[in-house]
């Protein structure tokens, strides 16, 4: 297997596929300049493996190879867009010419395209790349963890265990002239376990990565705490009584509970919603959209993270950009395209899920800072509340702001102490408001584990959040207990 | 097609080591129009091909695939699934199906659309109309996030190491808008689409524009309700939110792991006797329809719920060996390998109007929006955001958002009082109006 991770971008393309910088330019030079305000052609090669444990043995290994070339065209507000699997001059010469198709019909807009930013980062290199590791040291493990969470509770019926490695190199040229490239290696260890007492049945599942090499899942016994974290959801949703419906006074956990700021501010900050004014946001900047102890940010430059990138799929040097600082809306997310029509600075959230799709403003690691309150001291602040700590997965409606994200392991809270666990509940609130109601914000900011794809028009990527254990008065809780 | 091809991949396996190996092939070739505001916004082009593959070793297995067509690199990911296959376990379950099974005549489904395909332009037209008929039927319709029009062309072949082969070829057309209304600030959008084969069965553009427009509008003024157990109607497209989950539970994956709440079910009543099932894979020209599925079995129509009794699962091969079953010709191919898929699946009709399904109810909410993933497959626990509209003595209101509908999906199907007449199959799953006697709305 060839060592992608240790390859430089520039030199893989032209040893694979005969593609150099020059001839990049030669496509972009002879069919797109002078037609367009701006283009790029984007290459990919991505090798991603999967090895599944279920029922004590490895029931499932595979290995995925795609490659491919995207060419865009940007006139105006218009963008052609082509792409081919197949990485060849006349293949590229072809999506050219069909990505040129839209901006011939534009015109030159005069608008001009926006220089990029900053040098790429350094964020993940490794001394053993994902694919590198032996096949049997990643089994090994996948064993293990299934032992460890069959151990941990007679109760314990079935367990999934699944490794994900892979590494992507990508090469983006732009009709400005500059050619960058980037290596990035993504892992993810995920495991499942379903519990079954009294003739019920429940799961839990927990997992986590990023873009780090194998030890990461040896280091301090992660991968165990990995097992016995589903095992222990699982176990204790057999006992778990029915959440309770309503408007009530919420604590998140720190960590994955930052899927909130994803779907309530996140989403609505991208600059193409609010480009096209169809965003709750649209027309807020400045305005105050939290409480004062709320500070969000966008970071794409934390070593190691799922959601970091050295550089985006646009080649511009990814950032920290802050969204709402105490409150007020102070920042969007822009790829390149929205920050030239909107006459600001793209913040090297330019992503795609790949070679297939053209760009589009993404988030990538989102967190809020941590206050001054101390976790203990937020749960015993509420009277009659709900205690949520592990969510699944969110989504939003941007232009009402609605949004939801479900609870998966969640607590009542009476008289300041943490009672009852409850069954799974879909919490719901309004985007615009819902973070102007956050009273009290912990000392513990956590980041999640590093397991979360956002979807959006059909890409995903992967992305990361963070929140510290915070207290918000007054969300809807959508469970059956009226 | 490139039968060749993927028959020699499959020698090349069996020649370094497999026992047996199968493999499908996908090529397509896709065109995307989007117009916003009546301006082009994105034209996209592209063409696919994609190679995946199983390979066993006695009785382990492995997968592999790849979108790199060259000599090289179809022989390197041979040569790795061959190898992975060796690290993975024995399973006595594993194995293709006996060739005798395999389908000997592919059925003519007329899943292919002969008419001339549209020039670019043309589309780009009728996106253009699609959206423009939304933003002209109503004053209040003041922004979009755009229209599309989309095709798409593709052939599917299958080919397993014992020299079967068979393919067949799809097109796809179809057309969708997104409006936003406005009123005093308040920002309401909406949704329309038509899918279909052929173009000729796509709805005219300007029809799905102001179908569009007026679900964008009727959201306008929406409000909360106070937290309570109602009556819920589901309309078509949120009803077949529901059907998706009950297959989903049906299928042979989750059940051999235990993850699905319709283990040990099979024969008993898991639904009131309003309610029949049907997957039907041999739907001239439908959206889900294929004539063979993804390990070469022949297709056709299974019941998996009958006046309420669960009739059948969703297996394929494995998941059937597995659970000392047949399989019910339900596999599907994704890039790792092989998985069970539904074809055209549908709730039959029952006999009320929606109208009448409505008015029958003194108060409730009728849904036409379900958002976020609170579905658990294990238990069948359900907790959704969800829009819509209030229902009042029997008329609907006016529109509800940022409440949730929450209750148990065996409950809920039981608790199915009325089945509406309006089964239209708009897309791979449909529904018609369904009626729930009881779940909990939480609001403020």
């Amino acid at each position: 297997m060839t060592e992608l991770a240790r390859t430089r971008p520039e030199s893989f393309f032209a040893d694979r596929f005969n593609v150099t910088g020059g001839l990049l330019e030669r496509v972009l030079g002879s069919n797109l300049l002078g037609r367009a305000d701006d283009a790029d052609i984007y290459l990919e090669y991505r090798v991603n493996e999967e090895l599944q444990l279920e029922e004590g043995t490895v029931k499932k290994a595979s290995r995925h190879v795609s490659q491919g070339a995207g060419v865009r065209a940007l006139s105006g507000t218009r963008t052609g867009y082509a792409h081919t699997d197949d990485i060849s001059l006349q293949n590229l010469e072809e999506a050219a010419r069909q990505a040129r198709a839209i901006a011939d019909r534009a015109g030159v807009s005069g608008a001009v395209a926006v220089p990029s930013r900053g040098r790429p980062h350094d964020l993940y290199a490794l001394a053993e790349p994902p694919l590198v590791t032996d096949l049997a040291k990643k089994l090994d493990l996948l064993r293990k963890v299934d032992g460890a969470a069959r151990a941990a509770d007679p109760r314990v019926k079935q367990v999934i265990a699944s490794l994900t490695s892979e590494e992507v190199v990508t090469l983006v040229a732009t009709a400005s002239g500059w050619t960058v490239g980037d290596v990035r290696p993504l892992m993810r260890l995920n495991v499942t376990a379903i519990a079954e007492a009294g003739g019920k049945r429940e799961i839990g599942a927990y997992g986590g990565g990023g873009r780090v090499a194998f030890d990461f899942f040896l280091e301090d016994g992660r991968w165990r705490r990995f097992a016995l974290e589903a095992a222990r959801q699982a176990v204790l949703k057999l006992g778990a009584v029915n959440a309770p419906a309503g408007t009530m006074t919420v604590v998140l956990g720190p960590g994955w509970p930052g899927i909130l700021l994803h779907e309530a501010v996140g989403h609505g900050l991208e600059g193409d919603f609010n480009r096209k004014g169809t965003s709750a946001f649209a027309g807020r900047m400045g305005q105050k959209v939290a409480s004062e102890l709320v500070t969000v940010i966008d970071d794409g430059t934390i070593p190691n993270r799922r959601g970091s990138l050295n550089v985006d799929d646009e080649g511009t040097a990814t950032g920290r950009t802050v969204l709402i600082e105490k409150g007020i809306l102070v920042g969007y997310m822009q790829d390149r395209l929205n920050a030239r029509l909107m006459g600001m600075a793209p913040t090297g959230n330019g992503r795609r899920e790949s070679y297939a799709y053209p760009p589009m403003p993404r988030m990538t690691n989102t967190f809020m800072l941590g206050g001054e309150d101390e976790p203990e001291q937020i749960i015993k602040s509420v009277k009659r509340g709900l205690y949520a700590v592990t969510f699944g997965g969110g989504q939003v409606d941007i232009t009402s702001g609605k949004f939801v994200f479900s609870a998966s392991e969640a607590y009542l809270i009476e008289d300041g102490r943490v009672t009852a666990p409850v069954k799974g509940a879909t919490l719901i609130g309004n985007g615009p408001d819902a973070l102007t109601r956050v009273a009290r914000v912990g000392r513990d900011l956590k980041l999640d584990e590093g397991v979360g794809t956002c979807g959006k028009e059909g890409q995903s990527v992967p992305v990361g959040v963070g929140l510290p254990t915070i207290r918000i008065d007054e969300l809807t809780v959508g469970g059956t207990a009226v | 097609m490139n039968t060749d091809l993927l028959i020699g991949v499959l020698k090349r396996a069996v020649a370094t080591g497999a026992t047996a190996a199968d493999g499908y092939l996908i090529e397509e070739s896709a065109f995307g129009a989007t117009v916003r505001l009546g301006e082009v916004e994105t034209v996209t082009h592209s063409r696919d091909q994609r190679l995946s593959l199983r390979v066993f070793a006695g009785r382990a297995s492995a997968g592999a695939s790849t979108s790199d067509l060259s000599r090289e690199s179809l022989e390197r990911v041979v040569d790795e699934a061959t190898s992975l296959a060796k690290v993975t376990a024995e399973d006595p379950f594993a194995g293709l199906p006996d060739p005798e099974e395999l389908i000997t005549g592919v059925p003519d489904l007329d899943l292919a659309d002969a008419s001339p395909a549209l020039s670019p332009e043309e589309k780009i037209e009728l996106a253009r109309r699609c959206e423009a008929a939304a933003l002209e039927s109503d004053p209040r319709i003041t922004n979009s996030e755009g229209a599309e029009c989309h095709d798409r062309r593709a052939r599917y072949l299958y080919a397993t190491s014992h020299g079967f082969a068979r393919d067949y070829a799809t097109t796809s057309f179809g057309i969708s808008v997104a409006p936003v209304a406005t009123r005093n600030g308040e920002m309401q959008r909406d949704y329309w689409y038509s899918n279909a084969r052929k173009r000729s069965r796509v709805e005219d553009p300007a029809t799905v524009g102001r179908t569009a427009a007026t679900r964008a509008v009727r959201r306008l003024g929406a409000r909360k309700v106070r937290t309570v157990a109602v009556p819920v109607v589901f309309d078509p497209e949120t009803a077949a939110s529901l059907v998706r989950s009950i297959a989903g539970a049906a299928s042979g994956p989750s059940l051999y792991r235990r993850a699905s709440f319709l283990l040990d079910r099979l024969g008993t009543k898991i639904a009131s006797p309003a309610v029949t099932i049907v997957d039907d894979a041999l739907i001239p020209a439908g959206l889900g329809s294929r004539p063979f599925d993804g390990e070469g079995l022949s297709t056709g129509r299974t019941v998996l719920a009958r006046e309420g009794v669960l009739e059948s699962y969703l297996l394929d091969t494995y998941s059937a060996r597995k659970l000392g079953m047949q399989s019910t010709h339900h596999a599907a191919r994704d890039g790792s390998g092989v998985t069970v898929s539904t074809s055209n699946l549908m709730l039959l009709p029952g006999r009320a109007t929606p109208s009448e399904l409505i008015g029958s109810i003194k108060r409730g909410l009728y849904v036409t929006e379900l958002i976020g993933f609170g579905v658990n497959n294990v238990t069948g626990d359900y907790s959704r955001g969800a829009a819509g509209l209030w229902i009042e003595d029997g008329e609907l209101t006016y529109p509800v958002e940022e409440v949730t509908v929450a209750g148990n999906l065996l409950e809920m199907f039981q608790a199915i009082d009325a089945v509406g007449d309006d089964l239209v199959l708009r897309d791979r799953t449909a529904a018609p109006t369904l009626m729930i006697g009881r779940m909990v709305v939480a609001g403020s």
